[in-house]
């Protein structure tokens, strides 16, 4: 009771504060167009991480529960048939619904969360902010975006409760076992759905994009020239070039599974004897849709990395007190990481019976993708090299991304490699090495970009106690979760299986399993710990009393501490220089609004 | 009740915890800020080498403790192609490693926020820049190489010599077929799949390459050191032959054949020599996940020597006469005496009118 006491006059404040500034704007606003159909991009950010943020504690307790059965598939979990009941009889996990786990675990965290929740929220509250805009170039399309997106979200929560279960096929849905209600449970109601929905974000990540590329190319402010925008923007900018052109690749191959469900087309179908049915499809040919989904599929990948390699560079800089080193090389880098990433698709699928001499032109391409990347760690490295380093917990998760960066990263080239994919693909050394380098890597970078930019968002900070607990717990959970199932893989162990007492050649990994499960759990409990964290210090987090309180160059912090729609309350200042002048000419930071000095050495 | 305590343990730790950050907080800001960060900084620097180095000694016991549970030899030719490969990658990627992961958190360590340090300017350096391109596109170009002259070697056309087996995939299960005498494996057609019929292929019993074709589930046997061509298929969802021994993989499409080719080198005999395990069999695991099934998706390999080969695969009985057993007795007593070459002719002709 005391706590909501004392919460209330600050709340109270903090809508003075916002009224006194938006008197400038001359809009009345209602609650309802303020916090739910705003079209002022920091509260569509904010919308996009809160819906993250959810989608994140439930894509991870999915995680959570299936890793209960691959740690103790013998045990009964109580808990588990109060809760789920005919799913998980007895208290253990039936395959039917461990499938669906699975599959709404990777669709949920690579879609939800680390596409709409990381570039979504910070695409929106750092383009216009950084760019010296007072929005995006249409608003209202944004908000479209959002709401889109929360159709989608809506739509994929609901599969979860229909009789059926939600899909099942695993995250990239592979027919004929997606098309096929015969073939699993999943496949029936569940797959529409999940299609359905699956179109909803496309169309969000669509507006959202179309949107980010036009204010990035006509709303910077004078003076802020393409060069002179930071690695931030520039991540969004080829993060949205991705997203919008393979994001319609998938639509497609979405629409055309739909009409094999539902109308009897022959896409992807062809001569299939499903429980003893024999279906009149044939002429389809299954792997098109590998073709189709991996088009979007690969760019996703780096539609999910580039905004945390943006907001790790921008974080490093900061807080090594340093410029970024080779600013042009990791600009290079981006780009050519942005035109690779569309030639590399089909090292998913090297087992596929794909042409062997069009595999090896996979290999080659896809090896090449190590140069820009290798280019990025070594200047990041560099960055740190000399610096006078303060570890906020956003630097902590910047240094850890770019930890886990290098290790996913390197077993990436025994993957990229098709001689080793033979023996390595699908098993559980891929599961390691994408959820390193794709999923713990870029939740670091989301996880440094919320540290960092909160302050901005909420006007308060996060406590940096608990911060530190959450960056050290999450970084020795995620080495000690990913790097020995590397083994796993190495013995050839097939991934989504969960249950190895039938086999001979996979049963020696029992108490392996165990620890993983069980550090797994410690970890998701500090996320936990770290979303109370969060919405605590919305209401009452140490209040921000500076503009500028990491002494950053960039322009979001020549903002109000609290700013209001419009963000700037008199002019748009002016760019003179690149955001990088940090430890120049002995001055800490040289902010980018300041005009070059006449006696200034140039870099 | 267990789940209560956990619970109630998880809740009340996490409630410490917050408190303890609260007043740190507070204590931060009667304290000053300034200071109470500068410590947080050194503790943070301090902890960050400590990672690494407990981290790299942690990577050298996981090491010690795995590495007796992964595969041992290889039984292909492939298969050592491909171990071959994966060392030489581990070899480079490993150096990589090491060196990138101990510059990021030494020089985290080293260059902490200190009041006497000015941070040093230093925005590019052409000449760094393309070292450090060149030399990682010298490395991927030597792994690049390796890995596509054992592609070639591996993905090439089958030796003229290779005995076929034809596999399967199905809801949740493998089949195999093995040719027979005529070495021809005989046309199909799923439309004709009928288990009742005794017909699980849908084979076409007009063609003539079919009447020696044996029909067999769940285990494939193989001869050692005679390459094997497997020629494979699915019936409902796409599978895969995963061979974890022989360290080859391929796809199980429904209407796309694919196929892939080794030659085992080690019997299963010797295999549980080697291992010390009397229970050891070569085991065919699907790769692809099928549906609820896909877990216990299991085939056995045997591989034994010609001579087992040949007295196990003579007590079997073809597919063609399991499915006719009354109205063929007369033609196939023919073919075994006449041989096929006299029936064949006539039995094309036929399908082709």
């Amino acid at each position: 009771m005391s706590d909501a006491m004392s919460v209330h006059p600050e709340v109270v404040t903090t809508h003075d504060v916002h009224h006194d500034e938006h008197h400038v704007h001359h809009h009345k606003e209602t609650f309802i167009t303020k916090y739910v159909f705003s079209q002022d991009h920091k509260t569509i950010g904010k919308q996009f991480l809160i819906t993250g943020i959810i989608w994140a504690i439930i894509g991870g307790l999915f995680s959570v529960l299936f890793r209960l059965q691959l740690g103790y598939p013998d045990q009964h979990f109580q808990i588990l048939e109060t809760v789920f009941g005919k799913w998980a009889e007895g208290g253990q996990i039936k395959p039917e619904f461990y499938y669906a786990l699975v599959t709404m675990h990777g669709t949920v965290l690579v879609f939800f969360v680390l596409t709409a929740g990381l570039s979504g929220t910070f695409a929106n509250i750092l383009i216009p902010l950084q760019l010296g805009a007072r929005d995006m170039a249409s608003p209202f399309l944004n908000m479209l975006s959002y709401w889109f997106f929360f159709l989608a979200s809506v739509i994929m929560l609901s599969s979860l409760f229909i009789s059926t279960g939600p899909a099942a096929s695993g995250w990239t849905v592979y027919p004929p076992l997606s098309a096929l209600g015969q073939a699993s449970e999943g496949s029936k109601l569940g797959m529409d759905m999940w299609l359905v929905s699956m179109a909803m974000f496309i169309v969000s990540s669509l507006l959202g994009g179309l949107n980010y590329i036009s204010t990035i190319l006509n709303m910077r402010t004078k003076g802020m020239s393409m060069t002179r925008m930071p690695l931030t923007i520039w991540a969004m900018f080829f993060t949205a070039v991705l997203g919008v052109l393979s994001f319609p690749v998938l639509l497609s191959g979405a629409i055309l599974l739909l009409f094999d469900r539902n109308l009897g087309t022959s896409f992807y179908l062809s001569d299939i004897v499903v429980n003893g049915q024999i279906l009149p499809n044939e002429g389809g040919s299954a792997i098109l849709f590998q073709h189709l989904f991996w088009f979007l599929g690969h760019p996703e990948v780096y539609i999910i990395l580039l905004p945390a390699m943006g907001m790790v560079s921008e974080i490093l800089s900061v807080n090594s007190r340093k410029p970024i080193f080779g600013y042009m090389a990791m600009l290079g880098s981006l780009f050519a990481i942005c035109i690779l990433a569309f030639l590399v698709w089909a090292h998913h699928m090297f087992v596929t019976g794909l042409n062997p001499l069009l595999g090896s032109i996979f290999v080659l391409l896809t090896l090449l993708i190590a140069v820009p990347s290798a280019i990025k760690v070594f200047n990041w490295l560099t960055t740190l090299w000399r610096g006078n380093i303060r570890f906020t917990p956003a630097t902590l998760f910047a240094i850890g991304f770019v930890s886990l960066f290098i290790s996913g990263g390197l077993t990436g080239i025994f993957l990229g490699n098709s001689t080793i994919d033979i023996h390595l693909h699908d098993t559980m050394f891929v599961v390691a090495h994408f959820h390193i380098v794709m999923g713990v890597a870029s939740f670091f970078g989301m996880l440094a970009g919320v540290y960092h930019w909160f302050p901005k968002m909420f006007g308060r900070y996060l406590n940096s106690t608990l911060g530190y607990i959450h960056f050290w717990v999450t970084i020795i959970g995620a080495y000690l979760i990913f790097w020995p199932m590397h083994y796993q893989g190495l013995a050839g162990m097939p991934r989504r299986y969960l249950d190895k007492s039938s086999w001979v050649s996979f049963t020696q990994f029992g108490e392996l399993d165990k620890m993983i499960t069980v550090v797994s759990i410690i970890v998701f409990a500090v996320q936990l710990m770290f979303v109370f964290n969060f919405f605590y210090s919305i209401f009452k987090g140490r209040k921000v009393t500076t503009q500028n309180p990491w002494g950053a160059n960039t322009l979001e912090w020549t903002t109000p501490i609290r700013p209001g729609h419009g963000n700037w309350e008199g002019e748009i200042p002016e760019v003179h220089r690149w955001p990088y002048d940090y430890g120049k000419d002995g001055r800490e930071f040289i902010p980018q609004t300041e005009p070059i000095g006449e006696n200034e050495s140039k870099h | 009740m267990q789940t209560f305590f956990i619970v109630a343990i998880l809740t009340l730790g996490f409630l410490i915890t917050f408190q303890i950050a609260k007043a740190s907080e507070y204590v931060a800001v009667l304290r000053g800020e300034e200071k109470a960060r500068k410590q947080a900084n050194k503790i943070n620097g301090f902890m960050l080498l400590a990672f690494l180095i407990v981290g790299l000694i942690g990577v050298y016991y996981c090491n010690e403790e795995l590495k007796g549970k992964i595969l041992g030899t290889p039984a292909s030719d492939h298969g050592v192609l491909i171990d071959r490969m994966l060392y030489i990658t581990l070899a480079i990627t490993f150096i990589v490693f090491i060196i990138t992961q101990i510059c990021l958190f030494w020089f985290a360590y080293k260059y902490q926020e200190s009041d006497k340090r000015k941070p040093y300017y230093y925005p590019h350096n052409n000449k760094l820049e393309v070292i450090w391109t060149v030399v990682p596109a010298i490395a991927l170009t030597v792994l690049v190489g390796f890995g596509l002259f054992y592609w070639f070697k591996i993905t090439g056309d089958a030796p003229k010599d290779a005995m076929v087996v034809e596999v399967t995939g199905k809801q949740f299960g493998w089949e195999f077929r093995y040719p027979g005498k005529d070495g021809v494996l005989g046309k199909k057609y799923y439309k004709n799949i009928d288990p009742a019929k005794n017909n699980p292929l849908g084979q076409l019993w007009d063609d003539e390459a079919n009447h020696d074709d044996v029909w067999l589930e769940q285990e494939m046997h193989l001869v050692v050191n005679k390459p094997v061509k497997l020629v494979i298929g699915a019936k409902d969802v796409i599978h895969d032959v995963g061979l974890p021994h022989f360290r080859m993989k391929m796809d199980a499409v429904p209407g796309t054949p694919t196929t892939m080719w080794f030659t085992p080198k080690i019997t299963t005999k010797e295999m549980r020599d080697k291992t010390g395990n009397p229970n050891f069999v070569y085991e065919i695991a699907c790769d692809q996940m099928c549906g609820k099934g896909h877990t216990g998706m299991r085939g056995v390999v045997v591989v034994e020597t010609q001579e087992e080969f040949d007295a196990w695969l003579a007590g079997k009985k073809p597919q063609y006469l399991v499915a006719n057993p009354v109205s063929t007795p007369d033609t196939n007593k023919k073919d075994s005496t006449t041989g096929n070459t006299t029936v064949r002719p006539v039995a094309n002709g036929i399908t082709k009118n």
